[in-house]
């Protein structure tokens, strides 16, 4: 096994060991991309050249016995968080040149437990999208099937992580753009609590829905990333001032005599039949572990689209606002006076979801529908919460499929924004519940495609769903696969 | 037709907190352009507000002031617009949900008293300052201001005259700076006022359409442009026109309001819940901290003066202008043990003073204890009233104790009572004639010879002790 194909676990053990060095470890990670970066481009931004000075600062740190959580761990950042001195463009041309002054908060916090940053990931523009196909810097292709998409909006983040061209990498869920890539990408996905991983420099999508989380080769990965990233900020008013319990406490706990909803809501036409298949696998193997399983009711599952798409996109209209070619990003050459700049600015800058998404919330909020459209979505999502809540009294852990198809063809739903929408369908509701959710690997369509199984649990019980997820992932007897690159 | 004015007034404060609103910017006025921005109030990608909370314990303090609710959970909300002098593309404020609501306060004007109900108080970020250069042109953008903390504070429709609005505005202020969150400064756009204006036919109750005037950064440009409007509607209406729902800005070299922008044109602001920021949760612990740090204000501070130290209304009005100036007048009065002597000292000389140096009384060099001390020199007799008069004059210069200027002088009065009654006998045996009048009845002659004794002790002499004297030895006896 190559290097660059191990996990953050197993190049830790090395690394204490004496076995390698951060130094060959990046050395590694960066040969895997010069060889499949072109075929992938999952990467907008490479940070080789600092990466490498950092992994002989690690090495360093090593021999003086100051080895920490991820202490020269090769770790990608999808292009949405804000990384001091090097450029973040969010997917978009409006940003192509900006360069922060600043770190986000969890980009300080990796740099603290040690990590190594090998570059900024390719991404929906904005994180508006599930295919990455709506990046200004062109598509990320999926490792598993170079014609299909990787998911979105994280899919040079999960990419990155499934073709070995890191060996972890974060990302952002909005409404599922972390877990949908996952389990199309075939790697174990998390999104936690709204408030748990601070959102300061993340640039905002929908701010009452964003939030960060890792993408991994596996379970015990997940946790420790989970270990170095969550934690109350002081610098997010919306960050939860709780203790983060050592998620890696978690893994090995089992799940016996613990109850596990199914969701009827979510196991309903238009899933995939092989997606479907490999879910109820799961199911079995969950159930072979001492779990019980029982059907549950979501009964407000059939408006979370609705809500979703009224909520994301007044709050994105609002965010994005601030760019308008004034201060940074990009300024049209040709504005003949303030409001042509502004228009012309956000016309070239901006490409066609975005605007869509602008217009949509933009019209939400208008004197006159603002009655109609955002208060009654936002009423609804109590009720969609109020589901969980209700739920969560009776189940430890709700399980669904991730995604209700396998990884489609690049091309395939760009014509038909509705479509696309409908691939975030089964993980919406994680968002406007701001409860947690994880994807993982549960086997492979006969076509060689990844599928993903969702667990969800109730507010800050991440460790339960590490719990349950490091249970499945060492009962499933998956047949371990690498994409053919 | 006889029109009734009716008028509301918004009135915008900076709160003197040191820090910005949701950044920890500072607040200063005057520093270069753009020194005192952070990621933050730039609204650059990515960064989050984090509530100034000494901001919401000065609004609150308003809004107690003023008689206000203060509402237990307020909500910050987006204001939509596009400005370069916005960079987030919105304003953070607050809109359906404010801090405080339902207050009044009472004004005075030359027909009597009248309450005027407040609104609400909410809680904003200020916006930039553009800079024109109109040789280039191009215009400059300075973000020192953005995210300065202010209050908008809204009046009910309850004023009817220039009058009353100018008397509101002044009493607001008045209040704002006697609870030191304001620092009041019309000029340099820390209390600014825009005002609302319609007409309506007298006893009529529905209002008319208004007008919103801004632009006035005096007072006094309050009163005439909401006078000029009046005016300007009234001959509106009375030529049969319709007065149009519009911003009119106050032009000040011209004296008159112009048509800035029209209905149509007015922004959608598209207002909702910032979720970036969490309600505001006010307890009643914290108000009830916040109250017991509330000062007396100016209104409750003059009708103690008037009852407590039997001043005038007038004298109680002048010396409660500033609080620094009513805490000054009380320590005087107290150390002193006279006010109304104390006032007129104050009132009469110090005033004067501080105006002609344009100084605060903060840093008048004459202390309430020194000027106390001056006081008690006279009453007992140690001084005359007129050698005072000379020594607060070095007092205020050097800011010696009166103490010390007197030794300096040698301004001691004569109270020796031999001594003066051997200046008098003289005096008396210089001057027969008038002696002579003086005993036949003529008692105005009593004044030459006061006149004669000052000059011969060169009014270092007792006026008490010298009446006294002169009496008894005229008459003889």
């Amino acid at each position: 096994m190559e290097l660059n194909e191990l996990t953050i676990h197993e190049l830790q053990k090395k690394l204490r060991a004496g076995d390698t060095s951060s130094t060959e470890i990046v050395q590694a990670v960066f040969k895997r991309i010069e060889a499949v970066e072109p075929r992938i481009n999952a990467y907008i931004t490479l940070m080789k050249d600092v990466a490498l000075a950092d992994a002989l600062k690690a090495d360093e740190a090593v021999k003086k016995g100051d080895i920490r959580a991820l202490t020269g761990i090769p770790i990608a950042l999808k292009d949405i968080f804000c990384t001091k001195g090097f450029r973040t463009t969010c997917g978009s041309r409006i940003l192509e040149n900006f360069i922060p002054p600043y770190d986000a908060t969890i980009v300080e916090k990796l740099r603290q437990a040690g990590a190594i940053f090998t570059g900024k990931t390719n991404m929906d523009e904005f994180a508006m999208g599930s295919s990455t196909e709506t990046s200004f810097f062109g598509t990320t292709k999926n490792p598993w099937d170079l014609n299909r998409i990787p998911g979105g909006s994280s899919g040079g983040s999960a990419a990155a992580v499934a073709a070995d061209e890191c060996i972890a990498s974060l990302g952002s869920d909005t409404g599922g753009s972390i877990r949908q890539p996952a389990a199309l990408c075939g790697v174990v996905g998390m999104k936690p609590t709204y408030g748990r991983v601070s959102r300061f420099g993340l640039i905002a999508f929908a701010s009452s829905l964003d939030q960060i989380g890792p993408f991994t080769k596996d379970v015990e990965d997940c946790a420790i990333l989970m270990n170095g990233i969550a934690g109350y900020d002081p610098k997010e008013s919306t960050s939860i001032p709780q203790d983060v319990p050592d998620y890696r406490s978690f893994l090995s706990r089992g799940i016996d005599g613990w109850t596990v909803g199914i969701p009827k809501e979510y196991f309903i036409e238009g899933i995939d039949a092989e997606v479907s298949e490999a879910v109820q696998k799961a199911i079995k193997c969950v159930e072979g572990l001492g779990a019980k399983t029982m059907e549950i009711s979501l009964p407000h599952t059939k408006y979370c689209l609705a809500v979703y798409y009224i909520i994301a996109p007044a709050e994105a209209s609002s965010n994005l606002a601030r760019y308008d070619g004034v201060k940074y990003g990009y300024r049209s050459p040709d504005g003949q006076d303030l409001l042509d700049m502004y228009k012309k600015s956000r016309s070239e800058g901006f490409g066609a979801e975005v605007k869509r998404r602008i217009m949509l919330g933009t019209y939400a909020l208008s004197s006159g529908y603002y009655d109609a459209y955002y208060k009654k979505a936002s009423q609804v999502r109590a009720l969609i919460k109020r589901d969980f809540d209700d739920a969560f009294k009776t189940c430890d852990i709700i399980l669904t499929p991730t995604t209700p198809t396998p990884a489609f063809n690049v091309g395939e739903k760009t014509g038909d924004p509705l479509q696309m929408y409908l691939s975030d369908i089964l993980t919406i509701s994680t968002n406007l519940a701001g409860i947690p959710g994880i994807s993982v690997p549960c086997g492979f369509t006969k076509g060689g495609l990844p599928v993903g199984v969702q667990f969800l649990a109730g507010h800050l019980e991440e460790g339960k769903l590490l719990q349950i997820a490091a249970a499945y992932e060492k009962n499933a007897n998956l047949e371990k696969r690498r994409p053919n690159l | 037709m006889e029109y009734e004015p009716v008028i509301g007034l918004e009135v915008h404060a900076h709160l003197l907190t040191n820090a910005k609103i949701f950044c920890r910017c500072s607040t200063k006025f005057g520093a270069a352009p753009n020194s005192h921005t952070c990621p933050i109030c730039l609204g650059m990608p990515g960064v989050l507000p984090v509530l100034n909370k000494k901001v919401v314990e000065y609004a609150v303090k308003m809004g107690l002031a003023t008689n206000c609710r203060i509402n237990d959970r307020s909500v910050f909300a987006r204001k939509n617009y596009f400005y370069p002098d916005l960079p987030k593309g919105y304003q953070i404020s607050q809109y359906a949900e404010p801090l405080a609501e339902h207050g009044r306060i009472e004004i005075e004007t030359g027909d009597g008293k009248k309450i005027i109900g407040i609104t609400r108080i909410h809680m904003e970020e200020d916006a930039g300052k553009l800079l024109h250069d109109e040789r280039n042109p191009s215009s400059y953008v300075d973000l020192n201001r953005t995210g300065i903390p202010l209050i908008e504070i809204v009046s009910e429709p309850d004023m009817r005259s220039a009058e009353e609005a100018a008397a509101y505005l002044k009493r607001l202020h008045e209040i704002l700076v006697y609870l030191e969150i304001c620092d009041g400064n019309m000029e340099e756009g820390s209390f600014r006022c825009d005002a609302n204006v319609s007409l309506r036919p007298k006893g009529r109750a529905a209002f008319g359409i208004r007008a919103e005037l801004k632009n006035m950064n005096s007072f006094r440009n309050v009163q005439r442009a909401v006078e000029y409007e009046i005016e300007r509607q009234r001959h509106v209406l009375d030529g049969g026109g319709k007065v149009i729902q519009e911003t009119r800005l106050w032009d000040d070299g011209q004296g008159v309001t112009l048509s800035m922008r029209g209905k149509e044109e007015a922004h959608d602001y598209r207002y909702f819940p910032d979720p970036d920021l969490v309600p505001v949760e006010i307890g009643k612990d914290w108000i009830a901290e916040i109250e017991k740090t509330q000062p007396e204000l100016p209104q409750e501070k003059r009708e103690r003066f008037i009852r407590e130290y039997q001043i005038s209304s007038y004298d109680a009005g002048v010396l409660t202008a500033s609080r620094a100036l009513a805490d000054y007048f009380e320590e005087a009065a107290r150390q002193a043990g006279k006010p109304k002597i104390a006032a007129n000292w104050i009132m009469g000389d110090i005033l004067k003073f501080l105006n002609e140096d344009k100084r605060s009384v903060k840093d008048c060099p004459i202390l309430p204890a020194d000027l106390a001390a001056l006081i008690r020199l006279i009453d007992d007799g140690t001084i005359s009233g007129k050698m005072a008069k000379e020594i607060i004059d070095v007092m205020y210069k050097t800011g010696k104790k009166p103490g010390a200027v007197i030794e300096e002088k040698g301004m001691v009065q004569i109270t020796d009572e031999s001594a003066l009654a051997k200046t008098i006998t003289g005096i008396i045996e210089a001057n027969p004639a008038q002696v002579e009048q003086y005993r036949s009845g003529k008692e105005k002659v009593f004044g030459f010879f006061v006149g004669q004794v000052m000059k011969a002790t060169q009014g270092k002499a007792n006026p008490k002790l010298i009446n006294d004297l002169l009496k008894k030895m005229l008459s003889g006896s």
